[in-house]
């Protein structure tokens, strides 16, 4: 599972909907792997389009779950329609982190209500069990 | 021909050698590819964007979304399936995860979705405890919200029957989307294909409501001739109209007389 989308992911549960503890996930540091897959391309113009979406509090603490305290605080902002040197930069270190990072095995934890999702093979598993459904 | 949603749940029915032989088969990869085409021709994307595959199986359909440059998130309810897609070296994200128990998805996530042949898996109720209308309305509620304001979502599906449509456009109606049923080739029996084509409210660069030098405490609104009617009626109007009322309906009610609705001296 990529990093971006641990910035989409809430819980499943019908009555977490409601809460504002269900996004974002806990995830657990030690029980999670980390993998660079190489192979995805650089697309700056998908990043700008996806960059207002996400939510910058949330990358700063799942990454620090992931034992990355190294970001900065404040979203990186392109004013510019044309993007200068620096700005490239910043996308290139955000497609590494948001696109090519990949969460391969962990578990995360609603902090809502505490059910523990499940990922293998980079596959989270999101399924309720039946009294949750 | 029979119908894989007759046989089995779909994390029953597609097992290790169904979804094997499934994504292996060349005239089913052909099949979807054309639908997965057909449905972003209709979803007529200006830019590429954050797309949600509901029900991307091994991932044929999210192949042809890469290649078109959209980056995409697949969810899916069989195992087997999603570990073929494993071995096919996909770019977008694969998720385990049951669409009727709603898409855990962040408010304005997606730029649009698509659905290849699965939502009509929705109208089965394969266990005890779930009702497929329930499920059909928490898939919509929750699809409608995790996609952007103007969002667009084409799902192709294989109706049983005329009520299965029925069924999933009202829940879709409900749930707030505009939008219906497009159906392709409908002569031929064996080509025709049916796509559900919603929007989730109007896009943020439509043209809005003008409201320059208006104030916003609007009058009270005329109340209708009903609710006049009743403001006005005195209490013995009230008494004859309940009577009448329960007369019609067939319920025992004391005789009319010239005491009717008269109150109580305290002398009595």
């Amino acid at each position: 599972m990529k990093f971006l989308t641990t910035n989409f992911l809430t819980c499943s549960v019908k009555e977490c909907d409601r809460s504002n503890n269900s996004f974002p996930l806990h995830y657990k540091g030690e029980a999670c792997q980390l993998e660079q897959d190489e192979g995805i391309e650089f697309n700056p113009e998908f990043l700008l389009r996806v960059i207002d979406r996400v939510e910058w509090d949330a990358v700063v603490s799942v990454a620090k779950d992931l034992g990355n305290s190294t970001l900065p605080q404040q979203k990186p902002v392109f004013e510019n329609e044309e993007l200068s040197e620096e700005d490239m930069i910043v996308l290139r270190d955000l497609h590494v982190l948001l696109i090519q990072t990949n969460i391969v095995e962990g578990e995360m934890t609603c902090r809502n209500c505490g059910h523990i999702y499940y990922i293998k093979n980079s596959i989270p598993n999101l399924l309720l069990p039946p009294h949750l459904a | 021909m029979s119908r894989p949603e007759d046989l089995a749940p779909p994390e029953v029915f597609y097992n290790d050698t169904e979804s094997g032989k499934y994504t292996s088969s060349t005239r089913v990869q052909h099949i979807q590819a054309k639908m997965t085409l057909r449905a972003l021709e209709l979803l007529n994307l200006q830019h590429m964007g954050f797309i949600l595959d509901i029900g991307c199986g091994s991932g044929l359909s999210g192949e042809i979304l890469t290649e078109e440059g959209h980056v995409w998130c697949g969810v899916d309810i069989s195992p087997s399936m999603l570990a073929t897609g494993l071995t096919r070296e996909l770019e977008g994200d694969l998720m385990l995860q049951d669409m009727g128990q709603g898409l855990p998805f962040r408010a304005g996530t997606f730029d649009a979705a698509i659905s290849i042949s699965a939502i009509q898996w929705l109208c089965n109720a394969d266990t005890s405890y779930n009702d497929p209308k329930r499920r059909l309305m928490r898939f919509f509620n929750t699809l409608f919200a995790c996609l952007k304001k103007g969002g667009k979502f084409v799902a192709q599906f294989y109706p049983k029957n005329e009520e299965q449509t029925e069924s999933i456009t009202t829940a879709a109606k409900v749930a707030g989307f505009s939008g219906g049923v497009v159906v392709d080739d409908p002569e031929s029996k064996k080509n025709k294909k049916y796509y559900l084509v919603l929007s989730a409210g109007a896009a943020a660069d439509e043209q809005q409501v003008n409201l320059q030098g208006v104030t916003m405490d609007a009058e009270a609104v005329e109340k209708s001739k009903r609710n006049r009617k009743i403001e006005t009626e005195t209490r013995k109007d009230y008494i004859a109209r309940k009577k009448d009322l329960w007369r019609k309906r067939g319920r025992k009610v004391a005789k009319d007389s010239k005491y009717t609705g008269r109150k109580r001296r305290p002398k009595f």
